[in-house]
């Protein structure tokens, strides 16, 4: 048994994984883990991730949770191109001071987006509260001004010449709120070129396949959702609201 | 010009830079950053940091933010024993999924508490609100549980039989909180066993001369604030809290 990753292409870290796998011809077996249909379908994730969540990944006996540290572990068993993950430690320096900014930064106000878009009218059957959603983008105008200040600058990705984790960590999660219609490229010229140069960097047709589902998210107004599941995330959600 | 660590000793990711270049005798110059000063806003400091941050790294002129990216380069520079963070694939996978986890939970939560506890009365004037306190406690007591079922389980370190930085960036965000006065490792005896080992890893010497500031928190008074970082620090907790 080889290679298995569990992934929802919903979620952000589970795309970086995706591309990056798939970019490098890494072989794997998609476990396709469906975040919204409840505990009966994410079994087998809760099986190999004692956190239950996605991404994961399984290599024989051995479980990983964590999007840096699936990437990184990926990275460095399949020996993938030198820029991925650079070897100079300055460079390397440049791709670890990105990924951990990421997490309180980027990460914590572009997810809220998708949640305050789709997911809290989704489940609570409550409108969509303006203010917050507000508050969320101005969250994420700030980190992106520091993104384009202090990590892109002039340069064509963020280590320089070539594209890196760093790059792709953050492509996936700008996609979010693009995806429910906060497209905050729109105004921000520098970072559209840039995004440009990712999705060439990884192949525009992987980058569009990846995320096919995020950019389709209406259509999860569709889906039915699971009623434990529905009761389990509501209060959650309404906490969020607050 | 060497090595320069700008550093707040009150800050947990300050911490475990100080206790890990100490304790692997790596020569450094430490800049001392006085966060409740306004310190990291002066045009000197945003020379190395412009994020405006600790800690920050300054060697020669190249500077780096993020305390787990300047560990990594330490370590990476300094060549430090492999243990720290282990060459095998599957150990290091282990360091780096607990110092990926860390950002949300055990530093989010203790943070926060700590925030709550410590700083949001003093900053505020105002009591401490009972429902805020009781809900982040109950937020940390989540992750902690976490941490001890999927992260430390039954083994004397998060990596395996030797402390890695997983341990050390671990324990120095626990012990915001156990400043604030949450007593966490109380009614947790492996939580306490481990601690016990990382401190002696570290030296004990060393990891209590690391954590006297902030172990005097309660001592800490409105007055020992600059002015202008009361209102600065007021305005950004009464919004984020």
């Amino acid at each position: 048994m080889g290679l298995e990753l569990y992934l929802d292409l919903l979620s952000q870290p589970c795309r970086s994984i995706y591309i990056f796998a798939r970019s490098n011809n890494i072989p794997f077996e998609f476990k396709h883990v469906e975040l919204f249909k409840g505990p009966s379908n994410s079994e087998g994730a809760g099986k190999v991730s004692l956190l239950k969540k996605v991404p994961a990944l399984k290599d024989g006996d051995f479980t990983l949770a964590e999007c840096t540290a699936i990437l990184l572990y990926l990275s460095r068993k399949y020996n993938t191109p030198d820029h991925w993950y650079p070897a100079d430690i300055q460079q390397r320096a440049r791709v670890d001071e990105y990924l951990s900014w990421h997490h309180a930064n980027i990460r914590a106000n572009a997810p809220k987006t998708m949640w305050i878009k789709v997911l809290i009218p989704l489940f609570t059957g409550q409108p969509l509260p303006s203010e917050k959603l507000q508050e969320v983008m101005e969250g994420l105008s700030t980190s992106l001004k520091q993104f384009e200040e202090r990590f892109l600058q002039d340069k064509d990705f963020i280590i320089g010449s070539e594209i890196s984790l760093a790059d792709l960590v953050a492509i996936v999660e700008l996609m979010q709120p693009v995806g429910v219609g906060c497209d905050i490229f729109e105004d921000r010229p520098r970072l559209r070129e840039w995004r440009r140069r990712v999705e060439d960097a990884v192949g525009k047709e992987l980058f569009f396949q990846a995320h096919e589902m995020i950019l389709n998210i209406k259509e999860l107004s569709n889906i039915q959702i699971d009623p434990q599941l529905k009761e389990q995330l509501a209060p959650v959600l309404m906490k969020m609201l607050k | 010009m060497g090595l320069e660590l700008y550093l707040d000793l009150l800050s947990q990711p300050c911490r475990a830079l100080y206790i890990f270049a100490r304790s692997n005798n790596i020569p450094f110059e430490f800049k001392r950053v006085q966060l409740s000063k306004g310190q990291h806003k002066t045009e000197e400091f945003r020379k190395v940091n412009v994020l405006m941050k600790v800690p920050a790294l300054r060697d020669g002129s190249f500077t780096l933010a993020e305390s787990i990216a300047i560990l990594l380069y330490l370590v990476q520079k300094f060549k430090t024993p492999d243990h720290w963070y282990p060459s095998d694939l599957q150990k290091r996978a282990r360091v780096d999924e607990y110092l990926c986890w860390q950002h949300a939970n055990i530093r989010a939560k203790g943070s926060k508490l700590f925030i709550i506890k410590a700083l949001l009365p003093l900053l505020t004037g105002q009591p401490l609100p009972p429902e805020k306190l009781e809900f982040a406690t109950e937020e940390l007591n989540v992750a902690l549980k976490q941490f001890e079922e999927k992260f430390l389980q039954d083994k004397p370190f998060i990596a395996g039989s030797e402390v890695s930085l997983a341990d050390l960036v671990a324990l120095v965000e626990l012990m915001q909180p156990v400043c604030a006065g949450y007593d966490l490792f109380q009614e947790r005896p492996k939580l306490s066993e481990w601690r016990r080992r990382v401190e002696e890893a570290v030296g004990k010497q060393l990891f209590q001369e690391a954590h006297e500031e902030i172990m005097n928190i309660k001592n800490l008074t409105a007055d020992q604030f600059a002015p202008e970082m009361m209102e600065n620090f007021r305005q950004q907790l009464l919004k984020q809290y």
